[in-house]
């Protein structure tokens, strides 16, 4: 019981005002006066009404200091180059705060909207290759390799930045990324699919010896959360009405001393406990 | 009629105009620097902020460049950050149209538009080589003759999904045949606010049909004159008025307090901007040879450059523009002879003088001259200094420019069109 309590919100795009910026804002100050270790940014390719998952949380992140910002990202019609500086960037811009969950769109319908590719077979194991991609582009470039030597005149050390040469049955990438390092190293990668993310959403706490995490609708008693607990999963992302999780289940849980009343950490890898990765390439 | 001159802040770039190596220079990366030049553009009352775009790290001579900044944060997520910290400068960004798909494209700027309440701008480029395309899925597709055929289709299809708003659309052209449901709903501007950049025959006539703006690189007089015309002429045939495209040349600016000051300062910062290292990669992007052995305070090579296909630089838009590096060669040698010049010396001559150098004064009448004269509808500065390379433009030229009754003291409207006045 001494592992601290992981909770997060699925923020969902609903109603007109959810295309406002101030809409986004006062939803994550209100997750972050709550404490939660992160909110997700729900997001699809599928036409449904929302906007741009990466876009919202970068427009928030300079107007919240703590909690952990996890846009969805598909993968299946996206360039992982394109995205890898795109959350390096998000971690940059919210220092140290940025993840991101990774998803499919197995949808043939949804496939026209790029017209680029009918075969939509083994998503999943594109993702992990995704994955795999983002992660060496954020190791592509050393954390100390900018070196501004005014002396030599050189800005890098390009004995620092790496080629990531990966060659894959869905695409090939040779980086380095154009973004340097991301604070935390690596943003955490999220997925509903374990295999190869930091953080897995999961029914099944034993599917990964990653964090995994119990999508629950709604707002269950703490006792039912306890139990789950026990059974393995490090914290809970919900899907329910914000005030009832901000107003109703965290300061139960905070009188019961079982959440954090302020936060420990600055970075999203800090609220979970996660260290900052070695460089794959020092 | 008095015209009114618009501005623009560019985020300094990762060429050697940007002068990292001085005491004053910030990071490239961290977002502070960001907010500094936005919201010093914003006090200034400036039309937009500019963000360009890099999809691969250049190299030369097969090895990464290390001599300018290197590194660049993502386009989108800098501007939709940057929404947060302003509220009224326009955020424009590079957006390839190569290595990006309309669907995806529509939907962030779309997104960025509605985020930052009608402030998005989309710098429209195009690229075919192979090498920036080994960091992508299809690698280098393109052809180079279809690049602005691709641009054309990708930019009118994404305006297609900008009017479809939240609904059912179809689209077919020899680019793209896609369909299916748009889920964002029409943005404050509509459709964000077009830029182009292009030089080229049809990249004029791809701005004269679909940009509201243009990034020229004719800042001079006679230059800007002429291709004011040009681009300005080339609208009626779509038709469309003159007044619909705004021309902006990239301009770079030194200020003193006294003109000779500025002068002083000005020969200081070319020769930071230009070390020994610098010019002689320079000119080997020329010469498309290694040049190292060469020492840059002694003179030019004497061996001629290697014509053909330019192997040398590699993502670097610039060694596009010596087309006929024979006769470059034999005009630097002509100039470096009657003048005197060193290598560094030569490099500094033929590639990094700036646009505006002088008092405030003087600064604000040769940009107003300019614009009265039709060189320009304005500027896109480009400080040499991150972040604070604008600071002092923003304290002391904007308020004369003001005073003249040529630049707006506050903004009359909440987007990006309603500054640039067009539709």
């Amino acid at each position: 019981m001494s592992s601290p309590l992981h909770l997060a919100v699925a923020l969902r795009a609903t109603g007109d005002d959810a295309f406002t910026a101030k809409h986004w804002v006062e939803r994550v100050r209100e997750a972050e006066e709550a404490t939660l270790d992160f909110v997700t940014f729900d997001d699809s390719l599928s036409g449904e009404p929302g906007l741009d998952a990466v876009l919202t949380a970068a427009r928030v992140a300079p107007l919240t200091t703590n909690i952990g910002l996890v846009p969805t990202a598909v993968v299946t019609h996206t360039e992982p180059f394109h995205l890898s500086k795109a959350i390096a960037t998000l971690d940059h811009v919210s220092r140290g705060r940025a993840g991101v969950q990774l998803d499919t769109a197995p949808y043939p319908l949804h496939a026209r909207h790029f017209g680029r590719r009918e075969v939509l077979d083994d998503l999943w194991e594109e993702a992990a290759d995704y994955a795999e991609v983002l992660r060496r582009l954020w190791d592509s470039w050393e954390d100390d390799a900018e070196i501004r030597d005014v002396a030599t005149g050189r800005f890098i050390d390009r004995e620092k930045l790496h080629y990531i040469d990966f060659e894959g049955r869905w695409f090939s990438v040779r980086g380095p990324s154009i973004t340097p390092r991301p604070p935390q190293g690596h943003p955490p990668i999220a997925a509903t699919h374990a295999g190869f993310a930091d953080i897995v959403f999961a029914q099944d706490p034993k599917v990964s010896d990653q964090l995994v995490f119990r999508d629950v609708t709604g707002v269950p008693e703490i006792d039912q959360l306890l139990d789950w607990r026990e059974q393995g999963f490090a914290g809970f992302r919900f899907h329910a009405d914000l005030h009832e999780i901000t107003r109703g289940l965290v300061p139960e849980l905070r009188e019961r001393g079982l959440f954090r009343t302020a936060y420990e950490h600055r970075t999203l890898r800090g609220h979970l406990g996660l260290a900052k990765p070695a460089n794959q390439y020092a | 009629m008095t015209k009114q001159i618009h501005l623009a802040a560019h985020f300094p770039g990762v060429n050697n105009t940007t002068v990292w190596s001085d005491p004053q220079a910030g990071s490239h990366i961290e977002f502070e620097s960001y907010v500094h030049l936005a919201q010093t553009a914003e006090r200034a009352k400036f039309d937009f902020f500019f963000l360009a775009e890099g999809l691969r790290l250049r190299e030369q001579g097969g090895q990464i460049y290390d001599l300018d900044v290197v590194g660049r944060p993502d386009t989108f997520t800098v501007l939709a950050a940057l929404a947060a910290v302003t509220e009224r400068l326009g955020l424009a960004g590079t957006i390839n149209s190569t290595f990006n798909e309309p669907y995806e494209v529509a939907r962030q700027f779309a997104s960025l538009d509605h985020l930052s309440a009608g402030r998005a701008a989309w710098n429209v480029v195009t690229s075919w080589d192979a090498f920036t395309g080994e960091n992508f899925r299809r690698g280098g597709f393109l052809k180079q003759e279809d690049r602005y055929s691709r641009a054309e289709s990708f930019l009118r299809t994404a305006w297609k999904l900008f009017d479809t708003g939240v609904g059912r659309f179809e689209h077919q052209d020899e680019h793209f045949d896609i369909s299916g449901t748009f889920g964002v709903p029409q943005s404050p501007q509509g459709r964000p606010v077009i830029l182009q950049a292009g030089d080229s025959h049809e990249g004029r006539e791809f701005a004269a049909a679909t940009a509201d703006a243009i990034f020229s690189r004719y800042g001079t007089l006679e230059a800007g004159q002429q291709f004011y015309q040009d681009v300005k002429g080339r609208l009626a045939k779509y038709g469309r008025t003159p007044d619909q495209l705004v021309i902006l040349p990239a301009a770079t600016f030194i200020l003193g307090d006294t003109d000779a000051d500025a002068q002083e300062k000005a020969a200081v910062v070319r020769r930071q901007q230009v070390s020994g290292a610098t010019a002689i990669r320079f000119l080997e992007q020329v010469w498309n040879r290694d040049l190292s052995g060469y020492d840059p305070d002694g003179p030019l090579p004497e061996e001629e450059p290697l014509t053909g296909e330019n192997t040398i630089a590699k993502g670097r838009a610039s060694v596009r523009m010596f087309k006929d590096p024979v006769a470059t060669v034999k005009e630097w040698r002509e100039r470096a002879a009657a003048k005197n010049l060193s290598i560094r010396d030569l490099v500094i001559d033929v590639s990094a003088r700036q646009s505006f150098i002088g008092s405030a004064d003087t600064v604000a009448t040769q940009i107003n001259d300019l614009v009265q004269q039709d060189a320009a509808d304005g500027f896109i500065l480009v400080p040499h200094v991150t972040p604070g390379g604008l600071d002092e433009f923003a304290d002391t030229v904007v308020p004369l420019l003001q005073e003249r009754g040529v630049f707006r003291e506050d903004y009359t409207g909440p987007t990006l069109r309603d500054h640039l006045g067009i539709r």
